[in-house]
């Protein structure tokens, strides 16, 4: 499993979380081989936390009632601004670990479209770097989605994707630490 | 020289396709490709200033220079998450 893509399979969060926590080398001590073996709901060792979004299908939004939605990708691209969105979180909060997936295709209502797993040794950071990430997901992962609702359909339109939008990197990040 | 155009979501409903190919004269930029496209296909026209633009699965600015084969991506604001 890939730390980010772009994918129509369903998404799983415990996979991605378990993924992301394997990027990084558990601490080690000299007395290691005293160490009981680890029943397989445990994590990593060095981090104190995880965070984890989910972003599901709602069934009303702007007074519609949602049937369904579709997510369109410009796939390579995509996976481009998502690795671009944890450089970033990296230079912001070195020590977290984060792994993003955000699903196409058809989904339909309470179905997750974005997963986002960030783990650190404190749970601050964890926080804020999953907010940033999903907020940054928001202004420069060419993806769009299509909403099919009661009585018509329509695409919908969010931010002008620039990733060297200095504004919207700040916006991004004062969210993130509010 | 030839490249390839893709277009995505309501552009690509605007313009019936999601990728045509079109000849563009030697040291066309981005714009110039747009250009073409707009007085073909007007409708697309109202993208110009909310439009992001990619070359060959890079953001890249109206100003970039194209080269024969590469891929020019047009696409709507995102709407992702």
């Amino acid at each position: 499993m890939a730390q980010v893509a772009v994918t129509s399979e369903p998404l799983d969060v415990h996979a991605l979380t378990r993924e992301v926590v394997r990027l990084k080398p558990r601490t080690t001590y000299k007395d290691e081989e005293s160490v009981r073996p680890k029943p397989d709901t445990t994590y990593g060792g060095a981090d104190g936390a995880i965070a984890t979004f989910t972003g599901l299908v709602r069934d009303h939004n702007q007074g519609r009632q949602v049937r369904f939605l579709e997510y369109e990708a410009y796939v390579p691209l995509a996976v481009r601004a998502l690795s671009l969105i944890v450089e970033e979180a990296q230079i912001s909060w070195p020590t977290v670990r984060l792994g993003i997936h955000h699903r196409i295709g058809r989904l339909d209502i309470g179905e997750a479209s974005v997963i986002i797993a960030a783990t650190s040794p404190h749970r601050g950071d964890a926080f804020a770097a999953c907010r940033y990430a999903i907020e940054r997901v928001k202004q420069i992962v060419p993806i769009w989605k299509r909403e099919h609702f009661e009585g018509g359909e329509v695409w919908l339109e969010g931010a002008t994707a620039d990733p060297e939008d200095e504004a919207a990197k700040q916006v991004a990040h004062r969210i993130a630490c509010a | 020289m030839r490249v390839t155009v893709r277009l995505f979501a309501r552009l690509r409903d605007l313009a019936g396709t999601g990728e045509l190919t079109r000849e563009v004269p030697d040291s066309a930029t981005v714009h110039t490709l747009w250009r073409s496209l707009t007085a073909e296909m007007p409708s697309l026209a109202q993208y110009e200033r909310t439009m992001s633009v990619a070359v060959n699965a890079e953001y890249a600015r109206m100003t970039a220079v194209v080269h024969d084969g590469d891929e020019v991506a047009f696409m709507p604001p995102v709407s992702g998450g």
